[in-house]
């Protein structure tokens, strides 16, 4: 059975470019990069050349980013670095929409005597601008908001609210691992201090990510040991993923410059179109108008996501589900149930997200599975009729 | 990605006994949309009084449609009887197990079914009984309570397991604990129901088993033990003989006197020792 994967979300293929960029560098060049021959050496050139296009990808320096092992990484380092630049300033602020990278770090610092602010947003996901402005005082230490959410795709005007946090002389950092090589992103012309990426979601390996730290910003090691990252990120470089997210930031940058997204999103918008309208009783979730291009998280009412999902599985079909059944916990995820998403529709919420490898015959062929499965699930269900009768 | 059984997975894609029965002799309703899972169980029975049909409609995740699935074919051909001493793990059993996490789906299949005998006999719907425990899924002390009985729980994890309590906000935690261990701790066979007694019973049970009990074995050693004063639960007492220069001597009081002390007069027993 074929896989129809839109699932990108959650992790990207390996680009081949990337995988073939990065196979050298487990075998023949494997030297140690910080070593004084030129054997290592040469593998250090080969870091700052992916320095270099990570850099480029986000309108960085080359010296304003820091390889960390992924997107969690990077946003506690972000964030502790944050805190204990500032130790008199307690009070920490982020949205009520992120990651568990840092929704969890907060609710831990909270614990710890953290005063912290989490930002509400509305009904289709965009936040509460005025509240996060109003919540600011000198005791802020840090503002942490994320560019693009995972589950909806909705995008934050970050340009805007870190030039306004910035201006206040507080830490703006920002969670762009869904943004990054989705949106164009230049963080010069922003606010923004700290930024995070991760490699897995655009079509570089696991276990690889990137930290933007803008020149002059406080700093403070979340991983102390040798001088790799002129001292800002101990242990030996993870040489051939390093080089691998070189390679896939390139690739990142040449697709947004040639306008690459808009094919991807054009899919999107099919699949979306056509199960609204094949679908009764079916809404997207969060703000169309400011939305990652490849991501549409749509909730079937009255009917429960891990049975959509394990349904859809049997056709090889892999997307994702905002409910509470998949992930362990017992109840639905906390963006949908922050944007005010009643409970019919939060349970029977499913994410797609799609990549420059996905194929026009796949958006058919989910058209043609998924309505019938959503058809099937609501004649068992016993709200289905109820609802349908009143 | 949950490790569901070939059982499970093929009573979800495949469900039996879907749908409505119009003239069903019992009908039980459970859950709802906002807990993530709702089932709606029915049957008919025949002349003879045994479950001729059953049929469900369910709304929830592949466990949950499973659970309603099987215990549809569980109770088909049995007695009103014989179908109400089926338990969750019944259910369980019947598809091969049910991921941990997932056994509350196990349980939404019997409450159903009670449900359903209930409404059948006539019995007036239960009142709600007890005390919320869990404000997020509206769980009652009674129902923890009998699911930590039923299926020996033992932590607040396993609760929200099979009942969902706590699986919220996570405020009712210490409550949960407290139902736990007091399940926990009187189902434990030696612990027999201590009477109730009055301070001077007391105060003569533990002079009695200073006598009797303790004393003699500590009269081996050549040591000896002397009750001063009894203050609630606290005893006090002073080591005579060789146990007053024993370094041992509180090792003893507490492993041997306070021990044998809790089993004889009361498990809240403190003993003390009064220096010379």
């Amino acid at each position: 059975m074929n896989v129809i994967y839109v699932d990108n979300n959650a992790t990207t293929m390996v680009a081949p470019e990337v995988l073939e960029a990065m196979l050298p560098y487990f075998s023949t060049h494997y030297g140690n990069p910080s070593s004084m021959h030129s054997f290592g050496g040469s593998v250090a050139a080969e870091i700052k050349t992916a320095r270099e296009n990570v850099a480029k990808l986000i309108g960085a320096a080359p010296d304003e980013i820091i390889f960390t092992s992924c997107g969690t990484e990077s946003d506690s380092t972000a964030i502790r670095a944050a805190i204990e630049s500032y130790p008199d300033k307690k009070h920490i602020v982020t949205s009520r929409v992120e990651h568990p990278a840092v929704k969890n770090l907060y609710e831990t610092l909270s614990k710890k005597g953290y005063r912290t602010t989490f930002v509400p947003v509305d009904n289709h996901g965009r936040l509460d601008i005025d509240y996060l402005y109003d919540s600011l005082s000198d005791d802020t230490a840090l503002v942490s908001i994320m560019w693009g959410n995972n589950e909806t795709g909705v995008i934050f005007p970050i340009e805007e609210i870190s030039r306004q946090v910035s201006s206040r002389g507080i830490l703006f950092h920002s969670d762009a691992v869904q943004a990054v090589s989705k949106i164009p992103i230049d963080v010069s012309k922003t606010g923004v201090d700290m930024l995070s990426l991760s490699g897995h979601k655009f079509h570089s390996p696991k276990g690889i990510g990137a930290l933007y730290i803008r020149k002059g910003t406080k700093f403070s090691p979340f991983m102390i040991g040798g001088h790799q990252e002129k001292g800002r990120r101990g242990g030996t470089e993870n040489t051939a993923s390093i080089i691998g997210l070189g390679k896939a930031a390139q690739l990142a940058a040449e697709h947004l410059a040639s306008n690459g997204y808009k094919p991807i999103s054009q899919l999107r918008d099919k699949l979306e179109r056509n199960l609204l309208k094949m679908i009764p009783n079916a809404l997207i979730n969060g703000d169309t108008e400011n939305r990652l291009p490849n991501t549409s998280s749509i909730a079937f009412e009255y009917v429960e996501g891990e049975a959509i999902l394990l349904m859809m599985n049997e056709h090889g079909i892999c997307a994702s589900s905002g409910s509470a059944c998949t992930s362990g916990s017992l109840e639905p995820s906390h963006v949908l149930r922050a944007m005010g998403v009643p409970f019919t529709a939060a349970h029977g919420s499913i994410r797609f997200s799609l990549s420059r490898y996905n194929t026009e015959d796949e958006i058919d062929k989910i058209l043609e599975v998924l309505p019938p499965i959503i058809e099937r699930l609501r004649a068992l269900s016993p709200f289905w009729k109820k609802a349908m009768s009143s | 990605m949950w490790e569901y059984t070939d059982k499970v997975k093929d009573h979800f894609l495949n469900p039996r006994n879907v749908g409505v029965i119009e003239d069903a002799d019992g009908v039980g309703e459970v859950g709802s949309i906002a807990c993530g899972d709702a089932l709606t169980f029915y049957f008919k029975l025949d002349k003879s009084g045994k479950i001729k049909d059953a049929t469900f409609q369910t709304f929830g995740c592949a466990s949950a449609i499973a659970s309603s699935s099987a215990l549809t074919e569980i109770v088909k051909g049995m007695t009103l009887e014989e179908a109400e001493k089926i338990t969750n793990e019944d259910i369980a059993e019947y598809l091969g197990g049910l991921p941990k996490e997932k056994m509350h789906c196990s349980v939404m299949g019997r409450d159903a079914l009670e449900k359903a005998i209930s409404c059948y006999r006539g019995e007036p719907p239960k009142k709600v009984e007890g005390q919320i425990v869990c404000e997020c899924f509206g769980i009652t002390d009674r129902e923890i309570e009998r699911v930590v009985r039923e299926n020996q729980l033992t932590t607040i994890e396993d609760v929200t397991d099979y009942v969902k309590a706590g699986g919220g906000c996570g405020n009712c935690h210490d409550r949960i604990q407290e139902i736990i261990d007091s399940i926990v701790g009187t189902a434990r066979p030696v612990r027999k129901k201590a009477p109730v007694l009055t301070n001077l019973q007391k105060i003569r049970l533990i002079e009695e088993s200073i006598e009797r009990e303790i004393n003699p074995t500590l009269k081996k050693d050549a040591g000896k033990l002397e009750l001063i004063d009894v203050d609630g639960n606290r005893v006090l007492v002073r080591m005579g003989g060789t146990c007053a220069s024993c370094v041992k001597s509180p090792v003893t009081l507490k492993h041997y006197v306070e021990s044998r002390l809790r089993e004889l007069v009361s498990p809240e027993i403190v003993v003390e020792e009064v220096q010379q």
